[in-house]
């Protein structure tokens, strides 16, 4: 290959500057060795926020449910806000490691394996709010599809135990295809790491050796996981959806919930993969790795996942008004201007608004600003959930049965705790598993060829 | 872990080679040569050293996941189905056997079992996990090289040293005994 055409082909690739296959794993195994002060500083923090959490729970275990805000009419409130959350956050992390893997997207090896962590870690944070929910978490094996001492067994046309599936499925298909990405890596930080390091490699590589054999079954046993893994992340969404839209509650019984849920979830995934994504760049000096143009492709599927959450809100406007239903037009009314109409317009303000800069190449181009736009993202998708699960409660047919429901402080503790939960998992990952994918990246670098290395220099 | 398998009467090879192109070469020359006992190492899944190289084609391991899903589908459908036949209980004015229903738990145990039997499919056939001591290996082909290791009976080392060596290879080592990959 000559000098040129090498040129040209580099131009193409999402990574310019990432030369040679040994550069990536240089660049990458060297963030597994230096734990930095700044990271101690963030894992105590998050210690810190994990035991907060851990001792609101134990709280409201040893008092009862009754020291949360919840009680008739609104009987879910800021637990399965966060439940509903967390699993949304997910979604981008099986769509940029599955979706996009089919769709052979140049961009996504940098990205994958930080957005696929964060996956496993969202399902992780997600699948505890159901159990600490319910209260009696003692009884959470009661989730487990088994008969009563009568023998009569669950009511599977419940979406409830639709959900149940839909969780444990996407949290064990998610950690399998996480687990099974890394084993390559793993191979190649077992085969630098030194002593006790090298050991604990060697264990989870599995005995990886890179040999025809094990990459041919690799490869195509990584494509049918994302073929498997693709309907899944779609599913798991409209299941989530239909808790809401299978009950006639007005606000949540519509059919849009289901494609209206699944682009939330995108969006608001696609929002904390850029949030942690810019400081692990920074920190971690992979700026040639997670390049602007990364950024860019990201940002552009905020926007388009954006248009289609604010177009759902504006359709679901349409819906009440023309329904011409008076307590479905009066949940809707009571949305926008009722108790809640702060929180209406926070959500409409963080996911319909601020998105709208992205259409601006200069804002999508700046990292600092899809930084702060990203964090007015997970404000706002997490608002939705809220503005959609209490007002909904709080304002169904009987007016003598509208009620308002207040968080307890109890139940802020365990949604901020979540976030320490979340990022306790996140920074651990990003110490002992390579945070880029060593053996995917080298897809995008051009390989060593006889002759191209006189031609280049 | 355990010690690698020794291949009675053998010589072992490990070439270590610095370029794809040279790697794809030296895979053809051998197998042209009539050798068959012989591996190629990879730092990333490279389909032309897999497809030109060595000529492997389908992988075993879809038959794994297509009947994974479809038992898990099995599965799902029969046991609701058995579950709400065996106490019939009618609730919210709906059939006993619910389809629509159904189909999502269906559709869920097909995803899990499909995704569950992909793994033990790539686990059987790719002969993972594979705790035999790393002999045959060379620790630059999880970085920037490639290899191939040979094992040849004693009366055609020769041979296929040669035909390695034609290819350039950074290291090329010689073991007096063959081992199994």
């Amino acid at each position: 290959m000559t000098t040129a055409e090498l040129r040209q082909q580099r131009g193409t690739l999402p990574n310019p500057d990432v030369g040679t296959y040994e550069a990536v794993n240089r660049d990458v195994l060297k963030v597994l060795s230096r734990p930095g002060k700044g990271w101690w500083i963030l894992f105590g923090m998050a210690a810190t926020g994990v035991a907060v959490f851990l001792a609101c729970w134990f709280w409201q275990i040893y008092k009862g449910i009754g020291v949360s805000g919840l009680n008739a009419p609104v009987g879910w409130g800021v637990y399965i806000t966060t439940f509903v959350f967390w699993v949304g956050i997910a979604h981008s992390g099986t769509l940029i490691s599955a979706i996009l893997f089919l769709f052979r997207a140049p961009w996504r090896q940098a990205i994958y394996r930080a957005s696929e962590a964060m996956t496993v870690f969202a399902v992780m944070t997600a699948g505890l709010f159901p159990l600490i929910h319910v209260g009696r978490v003692w009884h959470a094996y009661w989730l487990i599809p088994y008969p009563n001492s009568r023998f009569l067994w669950p009511n599977f046309r419940s979406p409830l135990v639709w959900d149940v599936f839909a969780i444990t499925t996407y949290f064990t298909v998610s950690a399998v295809f996480f687990y099974l990405g890394t084993i390559p890596d793993l191979a190649a930080a077992r085969d630098q790491a030194r002593g006790l390091r090298k050991k604990f490699y060697q264990i989870i590589s599995l005995g990886w050796r890179g040999t025809d054999r094990e990459w041919h079954h690799f490869s195509k046993a990584y494509i049918y996981l994302a073929a498997l893994a693709t309907p899944l992340v779609l599913s798991v969404h409209s299941v989530v959806s239909w808790d809401f839209a299978m009950a006639i509650v007005p606000g949540w019984h519509t059919t849009i919930f289901a494609p209206y849920f699944v682009a939330g979830a995108i969006f608001s995934g696609v929002g904390l993969v850029i949030t942690l994504a810019v400081p692990m760049r920074k920190f971690f000096g992979l700026e040639d790795y997670l390049t602007v143009k990364h950024f860019e492709a990201m940002a552009k599927l905020c926007l388009l996942t954006s248009s289609i959450v604010l177009y759902a809100y504006l359709t679901e406007y349409f819906l009440a008004w023309y329904s011409g239903e008076p307590p479905e037009r009066g949940s809707f009314w009571n949305r926008v201007f009722g108790h809640y109409w702060w929180a209406n317009w926070i959500m409409l303000t963080c996911n319909g608004f601020v998105p709208l800069m992205l259409w601006f190449k200069r804002v999508r181009r700046s990292i600092a600003a899809l930084f702060v736009i990203s964090i007015f993202i997970n404000i706002g998708m997490w608002f939705e959930r809220y503005v959609i699960i209490v007002t909904s409660l709080s304002h169904e047919y009987e007016p003598w049965a509208w009620g308002l429901y207040r968080p307890s402080v109890i139940e802020m503790g365990i949604l901020l705790g979540s976030f320490a939960w979340f990022g306790f998992w996140f920074l651990l990952f990003t110490r002992l598993l390579p945070p880029v994918a060593i053996a995917e990246m080298k897809e995008v670098v051009p390989p060593p060829m006889r002759g191209s290395e006189e031609a280049a220099t | 872990m355990i010690p690698a398998k020794r291949r009675q009467g053998h010589r072992g090879f490990f070439a270590l080679f610095e370029h794809l192109d040279s790697t794809i070469d030296a895979c053809k020359a051998l197998r042209a040569a009539g050798h068959k006992g012989f591996r190629a190492y990879a730092p990333l899944p490279e389909h032309h050293l897999l497809e030109e190289g060595l000529a492997l084609k389908h992988s075993p391991v879809r038959v794994f996941t297509l009947a994974g899903a479809m038992t898990g589908a099995a599965t799902g459908f029969a046991f609701t189905t058995w579950t709400s036949m065996d106490w019939p209980l009618v609730t919210g004015g709906k059939p006993i056997f619910s389809i629509p229903a159904y189909v999502v738990i269906a559709f869920e145990c097909a995803i899990l079992f499909g995704a569950l039997s992909t793994v033990i499919g790539l686990f059987i056939n790719a002969g993972l996990p594979n705790l035999r001591r790393m002999v045959a290996y060379h620790p630059e082909c999880s970085n920037g090289s490639f290899g191939v290791y040979v094992t040849a009976p004693a009366a055609r080392a020769d041979v296929v040293k040669e035909i390695l060596e034609g290819f350039g290879p950074a290291e090329l080592r010689e073991d007096p005994e063959g081992f199994d990959v």
